[in-house]
This record gives structure tokens, C-alpha cells and sequence, in this order.
């Protein structure tokens, strides 16, 4: 199995407190990784460094085969990302998005259209291709987002509470085209705060106080735990955590 | 004895273009644990603020404590209790400061209804001198309740209380709805997390703007008229694709470990047949069992049809 | 009800002085303003060039062009024989002050008691050029009275100061009350819309409405602070103008704190009105900025002559409070003058204050928009 993220006791200090303590982990290609944790155990830090938006205190890590350190312009380039705070231009229509984000991953004009006219038909939104973005539902901007995230078809996609309050229709949707973009190759990792998602990914990671607790298949760890939910699962390791925000 | 009363309450914005609330009636019972059930865009915010006389209807009326929410809206500040969508609370000033400031602006002191606070505030005693932008966010939302709470409110308004929160943190916060529901308080709460829903005594499950039912959970459960039933395999990417197009499902929804479908015909056999047909696709390991819809299930049914 | 106003304005200033960076600016900005412009007046003059351009050639004239010659400040350049050579001396950039003795000086003196010398200086260093007007009046002075005394008659000798490139002459005596006015406004208008509609975006004011503190009071408690730290201020300027600069305050001082407390309020309410149409703190930001702080600069007076100015601009100027406060300040502090010489200005700005403050309450709102 091709490893795309591989991170080796990955720490992240701010003064005294360790805010992500000496992370080990592998992410294989195409894989959906759920990346759980209580709040304040340290997710938003660990990312931030996997991105390259944040410079590791100790520790080693490649994504997509390149070294956080030294090649984080590289690592950028291969990697998508998308949060739960919508991140397209409100009062820019959808076109434009598509055709803006395109355009700064270095997509040619051609690429663009096929891409965009081959996004809004999957995603079935011809008649409001050229509708501004902040007047859509919030759903049908986590889902335009997402497919705006992958369009320069990265490595890696990054989804950080990507369906954070979307109504329980457009959730699934939303993991359908999560299904699709693994499928493709592309890897996914993600984090969320409804336990039934983690039940869909490949595997999970919680993260207590700065470290990782388990790392396992959902089945697998339910069987750990003596369990049937997931729910259970976090709700056992995160209870003894110490840390707040 | 009703707290809360909501006639055909509408709101718009933007000059009538976006319709948040379309013509939402339902009332809340005195001590009642109400939930108000739905996504972000639902229309809960608006509903919560028009409660709360932060916002005036554009149609319809409403009353809270008896009191009409444009009218009387002096009157029903002094008696509520809110917690807004964010954690409202003054970054920079310590968990002290925070609760003695709110404490005061409602004529009241910590000290006088320290009763009523006490099990929530003992968690947050040990950093009191604190800076309340340096909690987590569970110690946030436990600040926040208890400065809603301070001064007594017959009636507490939570406007999704839960949101960004962890599993811990809202099961925990659950337990003290419950606490305070036993002190006689009326809550009127609002999430959009649908397991959540059965905590609640009764639920309004709303949907852009609308209500879609009203009722207890296990009432809402009990109007689910179809067969559900769990379907796993070892592949649930391609088992949810094959559900889907095996001509006899008619819903199949992903939920976790398990696919939720419904048949388009309710008969026994359907099992089996469904079986045979998923082994004639290779699945293995093949699971097919009737469960109990939950709210979830009941949410998207509704939004559906 | 007063015991939760002291509360509500004890959290106020909790927040001020929590943020250390709103604390800098609000002390520091004055102090900066008023030390850097100290520096730049004590700067000691010596040997500056002058010219000299004598008309009368007598003994009066010699003598002082002698005194002249001998003090440390002044270095001598030339004897010109007219005026066009002033011109092209300034031009060149040689000089820093040409001084001119009409012809018959000394018989005017004698005849009429009264003569004249003309003192032309480059303003556009306006620092130097009234350092060294002062130096130079303060020699003719020093001959006058030389004379007095040596011959018992009541002689004057008027220095006539011209100032080129730049009549109006930006100094001290117009620089503190501008930063007086500016340092009020910053205050007042940007602060407290910032802090009113910092808890619209945090979400508290959504709490405090549903409250049974009357939203009147929510805002009138969030501008209190501001005007107690306006005060103080206002006094920190005020010190440091006498302290640093040497600027005595020649009116009286109860009459500038009562005619800046008007200011002060004038401004508060327009920080008021700018937070009750704004959602966003940068929104509120802009607005303070662009649309106060930058029209009184331009057109308070203090940086830009209004005589030079366009008549349509002119007209704007009078809207500017900022303006009003701006002469207030100069007649009472630098002219020393009374009520009597400022209760139109007064008037003026208690009319804008009240007409804010009404529309203020009008369009006060009580609900979210």
C-alpha cells in the first residue's frame, strides 16, 4: 500500500504546553481517515502542521512523499482543503469560484471548463451555475466547496467538520461524493463531531490530550471497547481526558 | 399551563426574498424539556430570537410566560433566560467576572441564586480567575448556562447549546437540562444533532423554515409506517450503490456500521429476496435485520416525502 | 439601578485595559505626537544665514545689523542693495532670513519715535522660521531698549515678520489644539463604535437586549469610560504642551475642560450613530476612519489653511465639529481669551451634539435588525 501521509512522533510545542505530543501515524492512499478527538486534544494543531501552515516543534513527517520541513510549497500544491467555516467567495457566482480556485492551482482554460461544466453536472447545479454562492443552502455550499477542494485533483484532501450542521439528506450526499473522490485515489482526512461518520471511514484515529489513544478500524475498535457504537468508543477514551482548550 | 405559545409565526429578510420561518405554530408546556429539532438554515435562530423579542415577526404572534413577544417585550427580559447560537460570554474577562457582570445587569447577585447553579458551577470553580476565551469549549457552554440562569428565568432559551462540542461535553450538558427541568424550569432547546431529540420530552422537527411534525420522539418514531431494516456487508461502499439499484428498495440511507432501507413493498420475502440478490452481487458476510427507526431516519422520511 | 451601571462601566474598563494594544494607542499616540514635535522645536539654532538688505544705511540701522553680526544665532552672508536679490537668495537656498531696514530709519526713529524693520523668513521650515524671527525681534527689542534708556523717550521699533512659502505658520500654538481634536475624535468616535459593536459580533449584546437593563443605558455605560479616558487625555496633552513645549495655557482651564467635555460628548454620540448602522467591527473601523477621522484633518484647519480652500469646501468645514472645537481650543488656550469670544463656536457645537443625540435616541434600537 502506497503511504501518503506517514508522520514519526510529529510534536508541536507552544511554550510549556504540548499541544500535539509526539503524533506516529500512516495514512495509505485512497484511504478515508477519520482524525477524532475531544475539543482541545490537539486536532486543529495537528492538521495545521500536516498542511504546512504550521511548523513542527520535534518530530518527522512527509505528505504526499514530501518533507514538512523543508518542502511545504510542494506539499500545498498536492493537497486539498476544506473546512467547516464555507472558505468559496460569497458574492462571486459558482462559476467563478470553480473558475478562481482552478486558476490558482494553475489549471489551463480548457482544464477549466471541462472541469467546472463536468463538476455542476455532477453535482446538479446547471440552473444556478450562475447564481451567486452565498445565496445557495448551506448544504449545496459544503458539497460545491468539497468538489472546489479536489478540482486540481490533489493527493490528499483535507476536510476539517465538513458537514458540521447540514440537514441529514444532504450529510449522505455529501459522503457519497466523499466515497467517490477515495475511489478515485484521492485520500481522504477527515474529522467530525457525528459519531455515525466515523463509522464510514477506513480507519480512525482519537486524539486525548495531545496524543493519540487508538488507532484502529471502526469494527475493531468497537470489538477493543466491547461496544456497539462509536458513540461508546469516544466516549471512553475522551472522558479521562485532563486538557481544555 | 402553556409558556410558551407560537400562532403562525413568520419571518422574513432581505425585504421578504428569504422566508427563515413560514408559518410556525406549536406551544411549550410549562416544565416541559422542548427540542427544536433541524440543520443550520432551519429557521431555529430565528424562532429562538423571535422568543426572545430580539426580533420582531412579520406575521402571526406569539406569547412567552403569557406574554406577547412585541407588546410586552420589557416585561418578558426580566423573566427569560437565553443562551444564544455563539457562547456569548466576555472573552476577556475571567469566569467571575463573567457570571458577577450578568449577575448584576439582571438586578441579582450570585449569591442569591447560587442554588440553582451550584452543580454546574462547581466544574468551573477550579479556574474562576480564568479568562473565559482561555476555556475549552465545554467549559464555555457550562459558563454560558450558568449566566443564563443567574436570575432565575422561568423560561430557558438554548439556542443550540451543543454545536462544536464534543461527546463528552454534550452528554454532560444533557444531564444538566434534565437537573434543571427537575427545578421547574421550562427549556426550550434547539440542535441539530438528531440523537439529541430523544433527551427532549417532546420535539418539533423543523425543515426550511417549516415544522414537519410535532410530537414526543417515541410518538414520532411510532408514525414511521414502514419496515426498517440494517443491511451490512465487508464492502458498504458498493452495497449502498447495489441497494440502490436492486428495484425493490425504496429509501436506502447510509447510517453509520449499518444501511437503513425500506422496502417498496412490505412483505416478508422481500428479505430473502434481497439477500439472494446481494449474494448474486459477491457481497459477503451479507447482515439483514428490522431495527427501529430512529428521529434521523423519521427526519429524512419526512423531508422526502 | 445604579449599582448595575457601576457594574456595566467597571467591566468596561476591564476591557480597556485587558487590551494592551488598544492602551498603547489611546496613551501612547498623544505622547508620541506632542515629544516628536518637542524635539523638533528645541532644536537650538546657530549661525543661521542670513542677509541683510539696509535701505537707510544710518547709524540705527549699523548699529543693530551690528548686533546682529555679533549674537551666535546669526551669520551674516551679505549686504544686498534691494529686494529682488532676497528672492533669489531664498531660491538658492542660502539664507533662512532677510532682514530690511526702510530708508530713514533712524530719522523716523528720531522724529517720529516709531520705525519699522522688516523680518522675511523661509516658513516652509516653519520651526526655524519662527525660532529665528524670535531671535531676531528679540535683538531689536534688545536696541530699543538700549535707546530708551540712554535718551529717556518712548522709541518703538515695530519688526514687521513676514513669513514666505508658508503665511499660515503650522507651530505649536496650532499643532496642540489639532492633536487635542484628533486624539478626542480617535477616542471617542473610533473606540466607542469599535466596543459597541464588538458585543454586536461576539454576540453578548444579543444577551444584554434580553436583559432587563434598559438598552438606553447599555450605551450610555459603554461611552462613560471613554469619556473618563478622554479626560485623561486631554490632561496628558495638556501637561506635556506646558511641560514639553513650553506652551502655556492663557485662558482659563476650567473653560477649556468644560468647552472639550462638550467636544468630547459631541463626539461620543457620533460613535454612537456609527455603531447603531454597523454590524462588523472593520466596518465601524472604516467608518471612523474615512469618514471622521480624515474629513477633520482636512478640514479642521490646523494641518490645511480653509482660507485657501475652494468656497464649496469651505462650506463643508462648517459640518466638521472637529473645526469648532478646533478654534475653541486656540482662542482660550493660545489667545487666552473668555466665553465671550467663543459662545458662537459653543453654540454651534452644543446644536450638532444636540441634533445627534435626538437622532441617536430616534433610531435607537432596541431589537436586532
Amino acid at each position: 500500500m502506497d503511504t501518503v501521509i506517514h508522520t514519526d512522533k510529529l510534536t508541536k510545542r507552544f511554550g510549556d504546553f504540548i499541544a500535539a505530543n509526539e503524533i506516529t501515524f500512516d495514512v495509505y492512499r485512497g484511504e478515508i481517515f477519520g482524525f477524532l478527538g475531544a475539543n482541545g486534544a490537539g486536532k486543529t494543531t495537528a492538521m495545521r502542521m500536516l498542511c504546512g501552515l504550521s511548523k513542527p516543534s520535534s518530530g518527522t513527517a512527509t505528505i504526499a512523499g514530501f518533507d514538512i520541513y523543508k518542502q511545504t510549497e510542494e506539499i500545498k500544491k498536492n493537497i486539498g482543503y476544506m473546512s467547516q467555516k464555507f472558505s468559496l467567495y460569497e458574492d462571486l457566482t459558482i462559476l467563478e469560484n470553480i473558475r478562481f480556485f482552478g486558476g490558482i492551482y494553475g489549471l489551463s482554460d480548457k482544464q477549466l471548463k471541462e472541469k467546472s461544466e463536468q463538476l455542476i453536472g455532477t453535482l446538479g447545479m446547471e440552473c444556478e451555475a450562475k447564481k451567486m454562492v452565498g445565496a445557495l443552502p448551506l448544504g449545496w455550499k459544503q458539497k460545491l466547496s468539497f468538489s472546489v477542494a479536489i478540482l486540481h485533483e490533489p493527493k490528499i484532501v483535507f476536510l476539517d467538520e465538513p458537514t458540521g450542521g447540514v440537514d441529514p439528506v444532504t450529510r449522505r450526499q455529501f459522503w457519497d461524493l466523499i466515497y467517490e473522490a477515495a475511489d478515485s485515489g484521492i485520500t481522504v482526512f477527515v474529522t467530525t463531531h457525528y459519531m455515525d461518520e466515523a463509522e464510514y471511514c477506513n480507519r480512525i484515529s482519537m486524539m486525548v490530550d495531545g496524543e493519540i489513544k487508538a488507532l484502529d478500524t471502526p469494527a475493531k475498535l468497537k470489538q477493543e471497547y466491547a461496544v456497539t457504537s462509536m458513540d461508546e468508543v469516544f466516549y471512553r477514551l475522551a472522558r479521562g481526558a485532563k486538557r481544555s482548550e | 399551563m402553556k409558556d410558551v405559545i407560537l400562532n403562525n409565526i413568520s419571518k422574513t429578510y432581505n425585504k421578504g426574498i428569504v422566508q427563515a420561518v413560514n408559518a410556525v405554530s406549536f406551544h411549550v408546556d410549562k416544565g416541559e424539556l422542548f427540542g427544536l429539532i433541524g440543520p443550520d438554515g432551519a429557521g431555529k435562530t430565528s424562532i429562538f430570537r423571535i422568543l426572545t423579542t430580539l426580533l420582531l415577526p412579520n406575521g402571526g404572534t406569539a406569547s412567552v410566560n403569557g406574554f406577547d413577544v412585541v407588546k410586552d417585550y420589557k416585561t418578558i427580559r426580566k423573566n427569560v433566560g437565553y443562551m444564544p447560537g455563539r457562547f456569548s460570554l466576555y472573552q476577556d474577562l475571567s469566569v467571575q467576572e463573567n457570571l458577577n457582570f450578568f449577575a448584576s445587569i439582571f438586578n441579582t447577585s450570585v449569591k442569591e441564586n447560587y442554588d440553582l447553579i451550584k452543580d454546574i458551577y462547581i466544574q468551573l470553580e477550579p479556574f474562576k480567575d480564568r479568562r473565559a476565551g482561555k476555556l475549552s469549549g465545554g467549559m464555555k457552554q457550562k459558563l454560558a448556562l450558568c449566566c443564563a440562569l443567574i436570575h432565575r428565568p422561568t423560561i430557558l432559551f438554548l439556542d443550540e447549546p451543543t454545536t462544536g462540542v464534543d461527546v463528552v461535553s454534550r452528554k454532560e450538558f444533557w444531564e444538566m437540562l434534565k437537573r434543571l427541568k427537575q427545578q421547574g424550569i421550562t427549556i426550550l432547546v434547539s440542535t441539530p444533532y438528531m440523537d439529541e431529540a430523544t433527551l427532549c420530552e417532546r420535539i418539533a422537527l423543523i425543515q426550511d423554515g417549516r415544522i414537519m411534525s410535532i410530537d414526543t420522539p417515541e410518538n414520532i418514531i411510532g408514525k414511521f409506517s414502514e419496515s426498517l431494516f440494517a443491511v451490512k456487508s465487508d464492502n458498504m461502499g458498493s452495497l449502498l450503490q447495489d441497494l440502490k439499484n436492486t428495484g425493490i428498495i425504496k429509501s436506502c440511507n447510509a447510517f453509520g456500521a449499518y444501511h437503513h432501507v425500506t422496502f417498496k413493498d412490505n412483505n416478508q420475502n422481500m428479505n430473502e429476496k434481497l439477500i439472494r440478490v446481494l449474494e448474486e452481487k459477491q457481497h459477503t458476510n451479507i447482515e439483514l435485520r428490522p431495527i427501529t427507526p430512529t428521529i434521523e431516519d423519521c427526519f429524512i422520511k419526512l423531508m422526502e416525502d | 439601578m445604579m449599582d448595575n451601571i457601576s457594574t456595566f462601566i467597571k467591566k468596561e474598563f476591564l476591557h480597556v485595559f485587558r487590551d494592551r494594544k488598544t492602551l498603547l494607542m489611546l496613551f501612547g499616540l498623544p505622547i508620541v505626537q506632542i515629544i516628536l514635535f518637542g524635539f523638533a522645536l528645541t532644536n537650538e539654532i546657530t549661525n543661521a544665514k542670513i542677509v541683510v538688505c539696509d535701505y537707510a544705511k544710518d547709524d540705527a540701522s549699523q548699529q543693530i545689523i551690528g548686533k546682529l553680526q555679533a549674537s551666535q544665532q546669526f551669520d551674516i552672508q551679505r549686504i544686498l542693495l534691494n529686494h529682488k536679490q532676497i528672492e533669489t537668495a531664498f531660491k538658492d537656498g542660502e539664507i533662512k532670513m532677510a532682514v530690511v531696514f526702510p530708508a530713514n530709519f533712524n530719522s523716523d526713529l528720531l522724529h517720529q519715535h516709531k520705525a519699522q524693520v522688516q523680518l522675511i523668513t523661509d516658513a516652509s521650515d516653519p520651526n526655524t522660521a519662527t525660532a529665528i524671527s524670535g531671535y531676531a525681534n528679540q535683538i531689536v527689542m534688545d536696541y530699543q531698549n538700549e535707546l530708551m534708556q540712554l535718551q529717556r523717550v518712548p522709541y518703538q521699533i515695530n519688526t514687521e515678520v513676514r513669513m514666505l512659502y508658508n503665511p499660515e505658520l503650522k507651530a505649536a500654538v496650532n499643532f496642540v489644539p489639532g492633536v487635542m481634536s484628533l486624539i478626542l475624535l480617535l477616542v471617542c468616535v473610533l473606540m466607542t463604535s469599535v466596543a459597541i459593536v464588538k458585543e454586536k459580533e461576539t454576540g453578548t449584546m444579543e444577551v444584554l437586549l434580553v436583559s432587563p437593563f434598559s438598552p438606553f443605558l447599555i450605551i450610555v455605560s459603554k461611552a462613560m469610560p471613554y469619556l473618563a479616558l478622554s479626560l485623561i487625555n486631554l490632561t496628558i496633552i495638556l501637561l506635556l504642551s506646558v511641560l514639553v513645549l513650553g506652551m502655556p495655557i492663557n485662558g482659563s482651564i476650567l473653560l477649556l475642560y468644560a468647552v472639550s467635555t462638550l467636544f468630547i460628548i459631541t463626539a461620543l454620540s457620533l460613535g454612537l450613530l456609527i455603531s447603531n448602522r454597523t454590524a462588523s467591527q472593520q466596518s465601524a473601523m472604516l467608518i471612523s476612519l474615512m469618514g471622521m477621522l480624515v474629513p477633520s484633518i482636512l478640514f479642521t484647519g490646523f494641518m490645511f489653511p480653509l482660507e485657501n480652500m475652494p468656497y464649496p469646501l469651505q462650506l463643508v468645514s462648517h459640518i466638521i465639529p472637529a473645526k469648532w472645537y478646533y478654534i475653541i481650543v486656540k482662542s482660550v488656550m493660545v489667545k487666552g481669551l473668555g466665553f465671550s469670544a467663543i459662545w458662537k463656536e459653543t453654540l454651534v457645537l452644543l446644536t450638532m451634539t444636540m441634533l445627534l443625540l435626538v437622532v441617536n435616541i430616534k433610531t435607537f434600537k432596541i431589537r436586532l435588525t
